[in-house]
């Protein structure tokens, strides 16, 4: 076990951990964002640089600390770590720097764009991006690319994460797709046009971060916070697919089926095509109840409880710190209302 | 006249071919290491020897050779790393195309000390030509028992490769190498680990550069100490500097480390002065990446001492006033050359060159180098030449790899020591953009 303090809380978790994932156990607004990094896949993370954090204490034997900015997804914890992200200004102003790369080539068609409301760009720009640009070039576009008729592959939209990229080469059992060009130039293709055509390919969808890969049987069916999400289930047959999903709702139609996502975006069960694509009834499913969101996002607005600390770790704070951060909170407890 | 330990012999006739590069004394320093010393001694004497990575960063290679984790029963790897592409650095193609058997003979005595079985030199892809005159060198040591099994009876085997990339700036960054060498993309690791842990095929390996490697022989032949003796400080032995740009005399230059700057342009022994007459303006020391510097801060330290060809003596103010001797692409500018439009060139270079892999690097750079385009071609507004200074520095100790930092350095240099040239750009374009036109006012120094 290793423990580190990580914004001024202390946190205890196993050798080996990531500093992300140790401020994620701690949780609410201190957590830094991740934009490419994703838990399942493996190799994933440290391309966005979205989630530098300073460390300003290597370990407890060697207390230096670290020259530049680490990205915290794949960073390990040393014990006696300290680690600084919302409290210190430099990270800070560096995020506020990636906000603006990702942006200066994104088309901002939210309005029109399928995953305008839980996308994880729009959030990152929110919370830590300016409202202007100084950007005054021409933006990147992409001619759109066919991958079939499950999946709408929208290059200009993307980050370049390689989330879909680790999803197929881990997922699937072929590659079809991968990032091709270099530089501002490099997109994610299929080479010669090749259709997508796997069991498992849909969820190359749930873990883009934005709306480059869009479900086609969903798109423009509704914005995503106007639909309600429910918990279901199924007897699938589809090996490795155990078929626990999320139905998205509006009125009586199931407008679309993801695979159950956590706090963080992340997917822990992948479904296969059939539960997503192909199952739309409400017959098909046994309903379990809402599904609840706890991401704060435009998704999550009106059905939405606040981002909390482990109350564990409040626990073990001594009260002195309690009440330190009862008055001057390192989150942002609560949505618009508050 | 300085010392020649590598170029020695580079214009003897047919030195290309093993005999007579044998006969020149060439592999002895396979028979020393081989025969009379241990692997840990090799490393001992290269320690000893103070060299430094020739390939830009300078890290002391004795030191990066002691990093290698030597687990038991796994493979280690000894790479050679001549992606050279840096505009303004091409000494590594001339030491291959001239002196291939030096190159084979380091990485003999190199992989001996390392351990390794197997080792690779990876090659840029456009120096195809180079990677044909390597192969047929490797042939022939090969033939004369100094590669295969059993290496001069030593009971030592190693197997050397010779791998082309497919031309791309980025696989000069070691791990982007390694991946490129395992036949995947060229985009740089994450690290840790380092490649002294986990390099090539998950495996300790060793990244140097050829003229690091060119080094070993001299090294073991004549003994780390006396090595030592050569330079200045922490700067030890020769290096070759490609010299290049408004010069009388360009060309590749082995010079002893501790040379002044001053003599290294105007003496006749070297680049014999900037042609035409007329007065330097500006000099990149190392390559485009690194900051560029006005004349005045090139020949004399902002302390006003003599400015050396030394690591430590290029850096000296940092990154204020000073530079860095990086990978010796020493790139004379005279006085009608235009700043606005050679950082613009260096920027368009980084666009084209970033992997694309992290936001910053792969974002900025290109941004850079359509506000410089702007301003060169005098679109430009005084707060382009800020915003140019703020994306450098978003991009700067942010990305994954240095081709960041290559990319903003140089950008950052040029607005701090010529702001007034950006900004002449920006008030009388049409002067500035007229053909031939050059600024010449005085550069800001500190």
């Amino acid at each position: 076990m290793a423990k580190i303090t990580f914004d001024g809380i202390e946190v205890e978790v196993p050798d080996g951990t990531t500093i992300l994932n140790a401020a994620r156990q701690i949780g609410g607004g201190i957590v830094p964002p991740a934009m490419c990094y994703y838990t399942p896949l493996k190799g994933s993370g440290g391309k966005c640089r979205a989630c530098l954090v300073k460390v300003s204490a290597g370990s407890a034997k060697d207390p230096r600390p670290m020259p530049k900015l680490v990205a915290s997804c794949i960073t390990t914890v040393q014990d006696g770590m300290v680690v600084e992200n919302t409290i210190n200004q430099q990270v800070m102003d560096v995020r506020k720097g990636i906000v603006e790369m990702l942006l200066i080539n994104h088309p901002l068609d939210c309005p029109v764009c399928d995953q305008a409301g839980e996308c994880s760009l729009q959030d990152f720009a929110f919370e830590h991006g300016v409202s202007t640009t100084r950007y005054e070039e021409e933006r990147r576009t992409f001619e759109k690319i066919d991958i079939g008729p499950l999946i709408q592959l929208h290059m200009t939209r993307c980050i370049l994460c390689y989330r879909c990229v680790y999803t197929a080469d881990q997922l699937t059992p072929e590659r079809v797709h991968g990032v091709l060009g270099r530089g501002d130039a490099s997109e994610i293709g299929t080479y010669i046009e090749n259709i997508i055509d796997n069991e498992f390919s849909g969820n190359v969808i749930d873990v883009c971060p934005v709306g480059a890969l869009t479900d086609k049987t969903f798109r423009f069916k509704q914005r995503v916070w106007f639909t309600k999400p429910v918990d279901a289930h199924r007897d699938c047959t589809t090996d490795k697919c155990n078929g626990r999903v999320t139905l998205w709702y509006k009125g009586k139609d199931v407008l679309r089926v993801t695979a159950r996502k956590d706090a963080y975006g992340e997917v822990k069960e992948w479904i296969c095509n059939t539960c997503r694509f192909d199952k739309k009834e409400t017959s098909d499913w046994v309903l379990e109840g809402p599904a609840h969101i706890s991401r704060a996002s435009v998704i999550a607005q009106n059905h939405y409880e606040l981002p909390v600390v482990n109350p564990q770790v409040i626990q073990d704070l001594p009260e002195s710190t309690t009440r330190e951060l009862e008055r001057n909170p390192p989150l942002r407890l609560g949505g618009l209302n508050n | 006249m300085g010392r020649k330990l590598l170029t020695e012999h580079i214009n003897v006739e047919g030195i290309n071919t093993f005999d007579v590069y044998r006969k020149h004394g060439g592999y002895r320093s396979v028979e020393k290491a081989l025969k009379t010393m241990t692997p840990d001694e090799v490393t001992e004497e290269v320690k000893k020897s103070g060299l430094r990575g020739r390939g830009g960063a300078g890290f002391p290679a004795g030191m990066k050779w002691g990093f290698l984790a030597k687990p038991e029963g796994v493979p280690r790897y000894l790479v050679c790393n001549a992606d050279e592409s840096e505009p303004g650095t091409f000494k590594d193609r001339q030491l291959m195309t001239k002196l291939p058997h030096l190159l084979i003979e380091g990485m003999i005595t190199g992989s001996y000390a390392l351990g390794a079985r197997t080792s690779y030199i990876y090659i840029r892809g456009e120096l195809l030509y180079v990677l044909r005159i390597l192969e047929k060198a490797i042939a022939e040591a090969y033939a004369a028992g100094f590669l295969g099994e059993n290496i001069l009876g030593s009971g030592y085997s190693l197997d050397l490769h010779v791998h082309p990339g497919g031309g791309a700036y980025i696989c000069g960054e070691e791990t982007a190498l390694l991946e490129s060498l395992e036949g995947k993309r060229g985009n740089p690791r994450n690290k840790p680990p380092f490649p002294a842990v986990q390099g090539l095929y998950a495996r300790p390996t060793v990244v140097n550069n050829v003229e690091t490697i060119a080094a070993v022989p001299v090294i073991v032949n004549e003994g780390g100490d006396e090595y030592a003796k050569i330079g200045i400080g922490k700067s030890t032995g020769t290096k070759l500097i490609s010299a290049c740009g408004h010069l009388n005399k360009p060309g590749i230059y082995e010079i002893e480390l501790g040379l002044p700057v001053e003599e290294f342009i105007y003496s006749d022994e070297y680049c014999g002065g900037i042609w035409k007459g007329r007065d330097l303006k500006a000099v990149v020391a190392g390559g485009s990446s690194v900051p560029i510097l006005p004349k005045e801060l090139i020949l004399k330290t902002a302390a006003g001492e003599n400015r050396l060809m030394t690591y430590e003596s290029l850096s000296d103010g940092g990154f204020v006033t000073g530079t860095m001797l990086g990978s010796g692409g020493f790139i004379a500018m005279d006085e009608t050359t235009c700043i606005v439009k050679n950082t613009w060139n260096f920027s368009r270079f980084y666009h084209h060159e970033s992997c694309g892999q992290c936001s910053p690097c792969r974002e900025g750079t290109g941004w850079m180098e359509k506000v410089l385009h702007r301003l060169e071609h005098g679109h430009g507004s005084m707060h382009d030449i800020d915003l140019l200074v703020s994306v450098a520095k978003q991009i700067e100790g942010n990305t994954i790899c240095p081709l960041g930092e290559a990319a903003a350095w140089p950008v950052a240099a040029a607005v701090r020591h010529f702001r007034h040239e950006f900004e002449w750009h920006v008030t009388n374009p049409k002067e500035a953009t007229a053909p031939g036109a050059a600024y010449r006012g005085a550069a800001v120094l500190a």
